[in-house]
């Protein structure tokens, strides 16, 4: 059972995953009640011509993979603002482009470019240039949630109430999609460009099943986030599975735990709520 | 050029002119004067400029021409006091947000913290009062979903006293709050009118107007009227306002009138109906607290020459 612990790709691999499956399960919290989880699919496709890009010309990735999706993010928003088309539309559109284009690039370059590790990720393979530039991403959104969560919370929940106290509200809502682009971008060698969404909303699905309050919704999806991409790991190196495959059916494996027993708002516990309240009429009739 | 929170609290919009990227102008030269310790009501139609108007008092959007100014100072500055406090319309929160009641009051009192908002000692003292004041301080660790609909609006009305806003808006305060919720928050408001605060109401409820609101700015593209709500509030001025937009029921011409004297029953299912007089004056439900208006409506009727 310990085997995994005595390779070092092995143990690279597991603790990467555990540090970007908790800053995602961290974010995962303002996305899933910002109502971005479209935004965040989207950002996860759109770094993909980045990705080739930069290796294609010997940057670092997490570089192109930022440029690509804050491009992306930028497009989106001046589309919406000069047509009338709809934001979910205006969103398709973009991305769609943008990882057309990727999966172009890679395709004219099957030598330098592995189709495979870009959509679904390699952490087993991981260089250790990446590591480093995972490594720096994690802190700096780490930092940067602990410092201005409250205000980020404020911002999602009430942003007219955080203009009226004279936040600065622009730059809350960019600090949130740079925040966004850059777990994305960390994610992406762990589980690949398709997957990254879910890294990216499912911690934070379960855990608001769990808890009515904000500050634990995230530290639980965070913690949600690290256990499942460690077992997620973990489990890859015996079943000999795709790493993100694993780490995401674990995660929803989650859900569907907290959906059926969640203390709250689970099925079993709405059920029993019910038939409290079915049970109380007769108890009271004379 | 800073003025004192001594100083007494002035409101004042000069020639506010707001115009749509479609070149449409939403709001044109609108102007008026407000000073502390009145209630007043913000009443125009939708599209008529209204919520336009309540978002350049906020400062949520900057008037192409003319401008705000709170005690002389612009909007922004106010803000960064606090002094600004803002409840929300209903349909306007997200009541599955994992909040309770506690930290929504405590978002109240963001300006007065430290970069990290850690509340202190004095910010929970402020949450605490405001919560007792309004009521709901057993109920501070409910999530915000489960409140009933008069609790949901007093806790945003506590937050704004968490806040301690000198100028307190409400966005349509009365809409889905039973008649019994209504009137506590009105009384919650004329205290805090007799603490000198201004109280802004933006409404279209405006048989509700006359009975809690001593002044009314009439809108329509522009202010039509500002003032005394028993000066504003005629059929003459709210016909500008409205146009057509009302449906109206004039009681003498219908056939109420011949056979049951002067006792009629007004009924409505939601909106608290205006009454006018005759000639176009208002009537008031409460009575007691305009007894000198009521009395020199009377003399005059005596003058004239009553049948009975």
């Amino acid at each position: 059972m310990l085997a995994p612990f005595f390779y070092d790709y092995m143990l690279t691999a597991l603790w990467v995953s555990t540090l970007v499956g908790a800053v995602c399960g961290l974010l995962s919290g303002f996305i899933t009640l910002k109502g971005w989880s479209l935004m965040g699919d989207a950002l996860s496709h759109a770094v993909v011509p980045g990705v080739a890009l930069a290796y294609l010309a010997g940057l670092p990735f997490a570089l192109g993979a930022f440029t690509s999706g804050l491009l992306a993010a930028a497009a989106m928003s001046f589309v919406k603002l000069k047509t009338p088309v709809r934001e979910d539309a205006v969103i398709g559109v973009v991305f769609t482009a943008f990882f057309a284009f990727g999966i172009l690039l890679i395709s004219l370059f099957p030598a330098q470019l592995d189709l495979k590790s870009i959509i679904f990720g390699n952490i087993l393979a991981i260089a250790p240039g990446d590591v480093v530039q995972l490594l720096a991403i994690s802190a700096v959104c780490l930092a940067v949630l602990a410092l201005q969560w409250r205000d980020l919370l404020l911002f999602s929940f009430d942003p007219n109430q955080a203009r009226t106290l004279g936040l600065p509200v622009r730059r809350l809502h960019l600090t949130l999609l740079l925040l966004l682009s850059a777990t994305t971008v960390a994610a992406l060698q762990a589980v690949g460009a398709i997957l990254v969404v879910a890294m990216l909303i499912t911690p934070g699905a379960t855990a608001y099943l769990l808890t009515d309050r904000f500050g634990r919704m995230l530290l639980l999806g965070s913690a949600i986030g690290a256990l499942t991409a460690f077992a997620g790991a973990y489990a890859s190196y015996f079943l000999d599975g795709a790493t993100g495959g694993c780490i995401v059916v674990l995660q929803t494996l989650g859900f569907f735990l907290a959906f059926l027993f969640g203390p709250k708002h689970g099925l079993l516990a709405a059920r029993r709520a019910r038939r409290r309240l079915c049970l109380i009429p007769p108890a009271l009739a004379p | 050029m800073k003025p004192a929170p001594e100083q007494p609290l002035t409101l004042v919009a000069r020639g506010v002119t707001v115009t749509y990227p479609n070149g449409h102008a939403a709001l044109a030269d609108a102007s008026f004067a407000l000073a502390g310790g009145t209630i007043c009501a913000l009443v125009g139609a939708n599209g008529s400029g209204k919520s336009t108007l309540f978002k350049a008092l906020m400062g949520f959007l900057t008037p192409d021409a003319g401008n705000v100014t709170i005690s002389g100072a612009p909007v922004r500055q106010a803000q960064r006091r606090g002094w600004v406090a803002y409840v929300p319309q209903a349909e306007e929160v997200d009541w599955t947000f994992p909040v309770n009641v506690h930290d929504v009051v405590m978002m109240g009192r963001y300006g007065y913290m430290n970069f990290l908002r850690v509340p202190r000692s004095v910010d929970r003292e402020a949450v605490a009062a405001a919560l007792h004041r309004v009521g709901l301080w057993e109920l501070r660790d409910r999530q915000i979903g489960e409140l009933s609909g008069g609790q949901k609006k007093r806790v945003f009305v506590a937050r704004a006293l968490a806040q301690q806003g000198r100028i307190i808006l409400l966005d349509e305060p009365f809409t889905g709050v039973d008649v019994k919720t209504e009137e506590a928050i009105v009384t919650l408001l004329r205290e805090l009118r007799a603490e000198g605060r201004l109280i802004l109401v933006s409404t279209h409820n405006l048989g509700s107007v006359p009975e809690f609101c001593d002044q009314v700015v009439l809108i329509n593209r522009t202010v039509l009227a500002c003032g005394p709500t028993s000066e504003v509030f005629t059929a003459e001025n709210l016909q500008r306002a409205f146009g057509g937009a009302l449906r109206h029921f004039d009681l003498s011409r219908s056939t109420v009138e011949a056979h049951d004297g002067r006792h009629v029953t007004v009924l409505t299912d939601d909106e608290r109906p205006l009454v006018l007089g005759q000639g176009g004056h208002l009537e008031y439900r409460d009575r007691s607290a305009h007894e000198k208006l009521v009395a020199d409506r009377e003399a005059g009727k005596g003058l004239r020459g009553s049948s009975e």
